[in-house]
């Protein structure tokens, strides 16, 4: 049943003919509120990539989808599904935090470093845990991330609303951090290079991003330790057999899964809102699994389908920006149409294909 | 051929992306007949009941069943037509009843007590005509392997089938067990009713079919009079050359004791005692056979010995020195560093990683050797060389590292495992089912390479179901049932019948 | 020729409503316009200005951290009249904004941004918590009064506050129950779980709860009316939800915070600085209408309405934990 398709069509046709289902399906929703949708659809790529802010903000979030996507692409490997991106993202924005406001006295080169690696590791601490739980006790890690993002919450909000809160406005969010202890936004970079770029959250954190998305490649099919981690996902007797330990194999993918999820704060927190604020997570954790998803948990695929759901939030709030009548509720919609088609339905045009291409080949 | 053809095939052609499995099939089984259809794996032979049998849509060709042209779109449709199937891997949901998998998918209406009814009465006759006992209230997996067929077929009859075509019946069979299925399918030849018989097992063909088909490279290349052909012709004509089916071989030389395994008891998860005080040596320069009907502890005795399973008591005993206890999360290593290789029996699931390219599968337990990359990394190019070498030296094909392992054949596939766990020149070897699903000329192979394995002085283990296997290839027999050593035969005193007895339990050793 | 017909299609796109010059705008936080409580009010006084004046304002609801200072940049450079921005949340957005376009007028509800072009607008929930915090233990038998926050942060423990004081002024031994929703935003849109947290209080013998939770509250309200409770509303006027069962609502004028802004900036009448709405400015209070007349005997209006005047008076202190440390 395995249906061979042409590579290009496995990696480029299929998630196209995905997308533009969507984007059909879609289009009847925009049509039955009476709004053309060739003008929406117009308004959604123009939002998403028109104009160079847009640029910036779609980068902005697709940076955030390559964190989270990477994540659960890297427990993918390993045979686990990391549902708790969300929790991770959160609890790392704590270790962020702590270093950006506690060693603001410390120049910029070393706070910023140090409070990058600070998330990281609040977030592997946040993934290890239910790793551990997996691995010793065999709590199921699905229900356990899941359990940790309640957790992390309800952490975070008390001690936003009771440690690291700003005093002096009762908000429930901390200061904000010293200019040096944050992340280089682009339109500061830009203006440092003598030139003006539009304000955006775009900041240095997407190169990071970047440089993660090289990580876990070279991590997952260039190392002995990568080799492990893929082998314990695809069988865990072929594993055992190899005397490799499933066990503590399943504990540090899920740190590293954690610690690419807390990556995400790097961006949000010390580069976007310069401050940890209550719930910056926005879901982006959840959405990074279908990222992964439709990323086929390749880290070219995390990157592309990241900036495909970049486009979709950007593009989408520019819609409901111009047209009141579609409101954000709607833009939900698309996007939810999108990871069905793309995530759900992965599959549901493969044996269509299949069968058109081994026809087509059949007379060769 | 005389009357109209139970069911025929005409150009019959399907192909998978690049491989061409079958290829333009013409078939004709006549009715009331035995047809057996031989051929290596690969050879399409799956692939052409899978499409009998509605899984696939052929890209080109006609089925007719009783003469009528019929469109067989799915497995309803195969029922429908009279064809019934029963699997090599059973089709069979564990935790339900043996009724209720008999009802599965033909329940009768949305309320099931109706169809139970109905169901009850005529599967009680059916028992009886054919003498398939089963406890219809049993949970399948409670079931031996015999009675999982049973059920099977119980479940064709019971959908009407007139044809029923049979994938590898015997792979789990005592030889007891075979002949009481044979004696059913003969049965049902004198009552005018057809059957397709799919084996690798030339002897049977011999013992059972009216007729023989033999398939190669998804072509019919013969289709013979049993009666009028042997099993070195088939042979032949399956792999396209000569082959030997017997393995050349001088009598063994033993030197020192290289293992001792001493009163090994194991204890499975579920609280079930698997091996109930196993005692045996083998030495170096001879091959030790471990015959028995699986299920009897076989498994369970080269996991504990690989360092995969724990120990309930005893002790292994290894070139003098005591191994340390298996079970634990470093003692497959510690056993592979002490130069113990493992061939598992289960290739697809421990042996190699289908979803893997051949040059991973070909480290698999081997990754942390220096020479494949640098520090925690991991080379392709070194292990593509060392891949290509395995290759080369065990004549697989094709000799491509890049290509995914579960692309290759099983006899291929063995050949990597073999290869990777000959290579690191191991003092013993421990293999679990050598050839099960390998081809007829990579059997010869592998058979050929265990035996210069032995004369190189080494010591191997080798546990096996195929009585051939176990008599072509050791020099002494354990022979395991119920998790203990149920008797030990010199080669030269062990005739089949006098295994088969030890293997179902039933001999005074 | 493509790209002509894009144009054409985005221009078609972009006609439709977009926003009129010197219309003024609006962002609601993630509960979204239609939550039946804060962010309602403030959509009612957007409205109001509306009706008043013929003027359709720019309006924008925001699903993340990154929309709020994207949407409110958005507003004020397509020369909004003013950009009101709804919730503490927005508080450094309206702050980077701000500086970014000195000379547009921004208004935030709900927190204070100190920049020379920005009107804070916060309101003393205390004190008109203190107030509905009387009625409760002035209502209740049992002498057990309840509270159903959202999240526990801050403000929310504003409200609380106030009405413990409030329920011990009335009843110096009332039983103050109190229960957050949950630990994240969706907390301030769970009716489900509200109506299971006042149940469980009604349990543990409450007889009057008071819900800050947002759309939670909805779920409190049903709750309250199925076993025969009391319920108090927040934010809007909540009484006519469930007349007999709603005993009042803690009115919180952000309607009138958002109109003020919109018709202050059409009139020129719109000054930049704090704004502190207490029950002096009449900015909070509590609701008595011909829903809840039957439930409020006029000894308890009157007890209300003098600690009313007392408050204002500075006789009675009611405790704002937000106040700066």
């Amino acid at each position: 049943m395995t249906g061979d398709l042409p590579r290009w069509v496995d990696l480029g046709l299929l998630p196209l003919a995905n997308l533009a289902a969507a984007l059909l399906i879609s289009s009847l929703v925009v049509l039955a509120i009476g709004i053309d949708p060739r003008a929406a659809l117009a308004i959604l790529v123009h939002g998403a990539v028109g104009y160079p802010e847009a640029w910036g903000y779609t980068l902005y979030y697709a940076t955030n989808f390559v964190f989270t996507g990477l994540a659960v692409a890297v427990a993918f490997h390993a045979g686990l599904f990391n549902i708790g991106g969300e929790g991770q993202a959160y609890v790392a924005g704590l270790g962020a935090t702590l270093v950006c406001l506690g060693l603001d006295a410390l120049p910029g080169f070393v706070v910023v470093p140090l409070a990058i690696l600070a998330a990281a590791a609040f977030g592997a601490a946040w993934g290890a845990i239910p790793g551990w739980l997996q691995a010793r006790r065999g709590s199921h890690v699905v229900i356990t991330t899941i359990m940790f993002n309640f957790l992390a919450a309800a952490l975070m909000t008390y001690l936003l609303s009771n440690v690291l809160l700003d005093p002096t406005y009762g908000s429930p969010e901390t200061r904000r951090f010293a200019p040096h202890a944050t992340m280089w936004t682009f339109s500061e970079l830009a203006a440092r290079l003598g030139f003006q770029a539009p304000r955006s959250p775009l900041n240095a954190a997407t190169l990071l991003a970047l440089a993660a998305a090289a990580f876990v490649w070279v991590y997952v099919w260039r190392t002995r330790a990568g080799y492990a981690l893929r082998t314990v996902g695809a069988s865990e007797q072929a594993a055992r057999y190899a005397g490799i330990d499933p066990a503590r194999t399943v504990i540090v993918a899920m740190a590293i899964s954690g610690a690419l999820a807390g990556l995400m704060p790097v961006n949000e927190v010390m580069g976007s809102q310069q401050r940890m604020v209550l719930a910056f997570t926005g879901g982006y954790g959840f959405v990074g699994i279908a990222v992964a998803l439709m990323g086929r948990n390749h880290p070219v695929g995390v990157c592309l389908a990241a900036l495909l759901f970049g486009a979709l939030y950007q593009g989408g709030s520019d819609l409901a920006f111009e047209i009141s009548t579609i409101n954000r509720d709607l833009v939900i919609v698309i996007q939810g149409l999108v990871i069905l088609f793309c995530g759900a339905l992965e599959n549901m045009f493969r044996p269509a294909l299949a069968a058109f291409f081994s026809r087509a080949k059949a007379p060769a | 051929m005389e009357g109209v053809a139970a069911l025929a095939l005409s150009g019959v052609d399907k192909r998978f992306g690049a491989v061409h499995a079958n290829r333009a099939i013409d078939l004709s089984v006549a009715p009331g007949s035995i047809h057996g259809i031989v051929g290596e794996n690969g050879a399409g032979k799956s692939t052409l009941m899978g499409v009998v049998y509605g899984y696939y849509r052929p890209d080109a060709g006609s089925i007719r069943v009783d003469g009528t042209p019929v469109d067989i779109a799915s497995p309803q449709d195969a029922i429908r037509a009279g064809i019934g199937m029963v699997h090599q891997h059973f089709m069979l949901v564990e935790t339900f009843t043996v009724l209720e998998n008999i009802l599965l998918g033909a329940e009768g209406g949305a309320l099931l007590a109706r169809g139970e009814i109905e169901a009850r009465e005529g599967l009680a006759r059916l028992m009886a005509e054919y003498a398939l006992d089963v406890d219809l209230d049993a949970r399948v997996a409670d079931l031996d392997v015999g009675a999982q067929q049973r059920v099977e077929i119980l479940k064709a009859l019971w959908r009407g089938a007139r044809i029923l075509i049979l994938d590898e019946p015997t792979a789990v069979l005592t030889p007891q067990e075979t002949d009481r299925l044979f004696a059913l399918l003969a049965k049902w030849r004198a009552q005018g009713r057809t059957v397709v018989l799919i084996t690798h097992k030339l002897r049977e063909i011999l013992a059972i079919t009216d007729r023989v088909t033999v398939m190669r490279r998804g072509a019919v290349v013969a289709t013979l009079e049993t009666a009028r052909t042997s099993q070195d012709e088939l042979a032949e004509l399956m792999v396209g050359r000569r082959v030997l089916l017997r393995v050349d071989k001088r009598a063994a030389v033993p030197g020192a004791e290289i293992l001792r395994a001493e009163n090994l008891r194991h204890v499975d998860v579920r609280g079930v005692e698997r091996l109930r005080g196993v005692s045996f040596a083998v030495h170096a320069g001879e091959i030790v056979g471990i015959a028995g009907v699986s299920g009897n502890g076989q498994s369970e005795l080269v996991e504990t010995l690989a360092g995969l399973k724990p120990l309930a008591g005893g002790t292994i005993v290894y070139k003098g020195a005591r191994l340390g206890p298996p079970g634990t999360a470093d003692a497959a290593r510690a056993v592979r560093h002490a130069h113990i290789a493992h061939v598992p029996e289960d290739r697809l699931r421990m042996g190699l990683i289908a979803s893997f390219a051949a040059r991973e599968s070909a480290i698999l337990g081997y990754h942390e050797d220096g020479e494949l990359g640098p520090g925690p990394f991991l080379d392709p190019d070194a292990t593509r060389r060392r891949t290509a070498r395995l290759m080369a030296a065990f004549d697989v094909r094709p000799p491509l590292p890049d290509l995914r392992s579960g692309s290759f054949s099983g006899g291929n596939q063995q050949k990597i495992v073999l290869g990777r766990e000959i290579d690191r020149d191991p003092d013993l070897l421990i293999v679990g089912q050598p050839t099960r699903g390998v081809d007829i000329g990579a059997i010869e192979f592998i058979h050929r390479r265990l035996v210069a394995l032995r004369d190189a002085g080494k010591a191997i283990l080798l546990v096996s179901c195929e009585l051939d296997e176990i008599l072509s290839l050791a020099d002494r027999i354990l022979v395991m049932f119920d998790g203990r050593i149920a008797g030990e035969l010199p080669r030269a005193g062990a005739d089949e019948k006098h295994l088969g007895l030890l293997m179902a339990g039933s001999a005074a050793a | 020729m493509k790209n002509a017909a894009l144009a054409a299609l985005l221009a078609a796109g972009l006609a439709a409503p977009a926003m009129a010059q010197n219309a003024p705008a609006v962002t609601f936080d993630v509960g979204g316009k239609f939550d039946r409580s804060f962010n309602q009010a403030a959509y009612d006084g957007a409205e109001k200005f509306k009706k008043e004046t013929g003027v359709q304002y720019a309006e924008f609801e925001v699903r993340n951290a990154a929309e709020r200072e994207q949407s409110i940049r958005n507003l004020a450079r397509r020369g909004a009249s003013v950009v009101v921005a709804v919730g503490f949340n927005n508080r450094s957005a309206v702050e980077t904004v701000a500086r970014e376009f000195p000379n547009v007028k921004f208004t935030i509800i709900d927190s204070v941004v100190e920049l020379p072009n920005v009107q804070s607008v916060v309101f003393r929930e205390h004190e008109g918590s203190f107030l509905v915090g009387m009625l409760a233990a002035m209502a209740s038998k049992s002498g057990k009064v309840g509270f159903v926050g959202g999240m526990d942060i801050p403000l929310i423990r504003k409200f609380y506050k106030g009405y413990e004081e409030g329920a011990k002024y009335a009843n110096p031994k009332a039983d103050v129950l109190m229960n957050m929703t949950g630990t994240t935003p969706a907390a301030f849109n769970d009716p489900t779980r509200g109506a299971e947290l006042a149940r469980g209080q009604f349990d543990r013998g409450a007889d009057v709860v008071y819900a800050a939770a947002g759309a939670t509250g909805l779920g409190v309200y049903q709750a309250a009316k199925d076993a025969r409770k009391l319920a108090i509303g927040v934010d809007s006027n909540q009484n006519h939800l469930h007349p007999g069962t709603m005993l009042s609502s803690m009115i919180k004028r952000v309607d009138v915070a958002v109109y003020n802004a919109m018709i202050g900036a059409r009139k020129g009448t719109w000054q930049a600085g704090v704004t502190v709405l207490g029950l002096k400015e009449e900015g909070v209070g509590w609701a008595i209408d011909e829903f809840n007349r039957k439930l409020v005997t006029p000894e308890m209006e009157k007890k209300v309405n003098e600690a009313r005047e007392a408050i204002i008076a500075g006789k009675i202190k009611v405790t704002d934990v937000t106040a700066p440390r």
